[in-house]
């Protein structure tokens, strides 16, 4: 095994282990550092796929604001400091079928996929955040997707302004 | 990867972990003399010549002291919480580039430690997962000041993100890059500070209220909090906090200086790249004796003007200058930066005055 094989083994071992904990576990703030674990597992993934742009963005948004979010509507909504929530519902043995179905239906379309056997294409000279940024907002690549989305965020942005006005209002 | 390049990389980070490390303790001794001279006392002079040996004194006292942890408390992020605030403030320096390259023995040797394309990125992902060690602290300790105080920093980090961020971006425009190194090639024929000075100050704000530090510093407001997010920790734990502190703002101040003020950049630096980190020291040295000049000479502002500030003045007025950088690059008149971000900059100190002034008359 290379030191790459070895590095992936080790964080995919991370990021499973710590999601399972996410849905396992039973006290809420544990649930949010677990995520944040996960979280911190995908972004070194990146990293060792040369996406280091991804890596950075992934801790900025997802452990530095998101995560970081969660944390805080724990605190400020329980009372006890390792408040234990009972689940909403005791659909256990449906969800576990669910995931089985769409785990399998992955698996089939996955190894059909011709792309497990090709070798990932060499990278392009040059700088990769300046071709990234080229290609959001080159119209024949990404320009579209990405207003699309900017437009989806602001929207909901505003949604959200909108909404805890009201609840003050009130 | 050949292991002299392992054994370089390593002697490079422990020489910066210790040269921080030892920056944080004589900013402390710095910090008390520079204060005391502005309000008039003298200021510790007593352990050693000059009182040097006062930053070792402080050391083996909170060794000594007692170590407490609150029995209601949560134990493990009660613990983890000073050392996850410790570890950013000196991850955060691993892109600043410190000087040229140097020849050391044979060996060409980068005065810095990691030069990756997305640097200033980097820097921004580091800051933002500073906040969880202040805000653990201030939850685990299960007492309702430090989680005020924690709640305040929080949401204080968050907001001032937005125009530390937006700083960045008119960085990054003016440099045509993310790169540390190139950011200071760029600022070969003129400093970005003087190319666009409004951009410099509104980092340097952003910059001290990410800190927490004077007139920003709400998570330790002692009047309101008692002490705010640390005000159940003793001893070496209390001190991880004091140190996370000091060292973020040696870390800070090279980030600054990198960005704004020429990097490792000076006279003869083409010839002898060697005296990189003495620019980079001075520039440090002055920088933080703003941050103590500004402690000294204003009082801390209240929360809700704070929010204020970061959300109506300062995110709209960063806004404007990226708008303003990608203005003049665009039509290819630099002269054009400086101008019109100075008139935003008049703008926008118009307006707190107009605010306050409305305050004023409705009293």
């Amino acid at each position: 095994m290379t030191t790459m094989q070895v590095l992936f083994l080790f964080f995919a071992a991370i990021i499973l282990g710590s999601a399972i904990k996410v849905v396992t576990t039973k006290k809420m703030i544990h649930a949010a550092f677990w995520l944040v674990v996960a979280l911190f597992g995908i972004a070194a993934l990146y990293a060792m796929l040369n996406a280091g742009f991804l890596a950075m963005v992934q801790i900025v948004v997802y452990v530095g604001a998101i995560a970081i979010l969660f944390i805080f509507a724990v605190m400020l909504t329980r009372k006890e400091l390792l408040d234990k929530g009972a689940a909403l519902n005791n659909n256990k043995t449906i969800a576990a079928l669910i995931s089985l179905v769409f785990f399998g239906g992955l698996l089939l379309l996955l190894t059909n996929w011709s792309g497990f056997t090709k070798m990932a294409p060499d990278l392009p000279e040059g700088d990769m955040v300046a071709k990234l940024g080229e290609a959001l907002v080159t119209p024949n690549a990404y320009l579209l997707p990405f207003e699309v989305a900017s437009v989806l965020l602001l929207a909901a942005l505003i949604g959200a302004v909108y909404v805890a006005n009201e609840a003050r209002s009130e | 990867m050949d292991s002299a390049l392992i054994w370089e990389m390593v002697i490079k980070s422990l020489v910066l972990i210790l040269a921080l490390l030892t920056g944080f303790a004589y900013l402390t001794y710095y910090e008390r003399r520079g204060l005391a001279r502005i309000q008039s006392r003298v200021g510790p002079n007593r352990a050693g010549p000059a009182g040097l040996l006062q930053p070792i004194a402080d050391a083996v006292k909170l060794i000594f002291k007692e170590e407490f942890t609150p029995g209601q408390a949560y134990k493990v992020i009660f613990i983890l919480a000073p050392i996850i605030t410790v570890i950013p403030a000196i991850l955060i320096t691993a892109t600043v580039p410190w000087g040229g390259t140097v020849t050391i023995g044979g060996r060409e040797v980068m005065l810095g430690i990691a030069d990756i394309n997305i640097g200033v990125l980097y820097i921004m992902s580091v800051a933002s997962i500073a906040v969880y060690g202040v805000v653990l602290a201030g939850w685990a300790s299960n007492n309702k000041y430090a989680m005020m105080g924690g709640l305040r920093s929080t949401a204080q980090m968050i907001s001032y993100e937005l125009a530390l961020g937006l700083s960045f971006v008119g960085v990054i425009l003016l440099a045509n890059s993310m790169r540390m190194t190139e950011i200071v090639e760029a600022q070969r024929g003129l400093w970005f500070a003087f190319l666009q000075p409004v951009g410099a100050v509104v980092f340097f704000f952003a910059t001290l209220a990410e800190l927490n530090r004077g007139p920003f510093d709400m998570p330790e407001a002692e009047q309101e909090l008692s002490a705010g997010y640390n005000v159940e920790y003793s001893g070496m734990k209390f001190a991880l906090f004091f140190m996370a502190e000091y060292t973020k703002m040696v870390s800070i101040s090279a980030i600054i200086a990198t960005l704004f003020w020429g990097g490792y950049r000076g006279p003869f630096i083409d010839t002898m790249p060697g005296l990189g980190p003495l620019y980079m020291f001075i520039k440090i040295f002055f920088i933080l004796f703003m941050m103590i000049w500004v402690r000294a000479s204003w009082p801390r502002i209240r929360y809700d003007r704070l929010m204020d500030l970061g959300w109506k003045i300062l995110l709209p007025l960063s806004l404007s200058l990226v708008f303003i950088n990608a203005t003049g690059i665009l039509l290819n008149q630099m002269w054009l930066i400086p101008l019109l971000s100075i008139g935003a900059g008049f703008l926008a100190i118009q307006a707190i005055n107009l605010s306050l002034r409305r305050k004023e008359n409705a009293r």
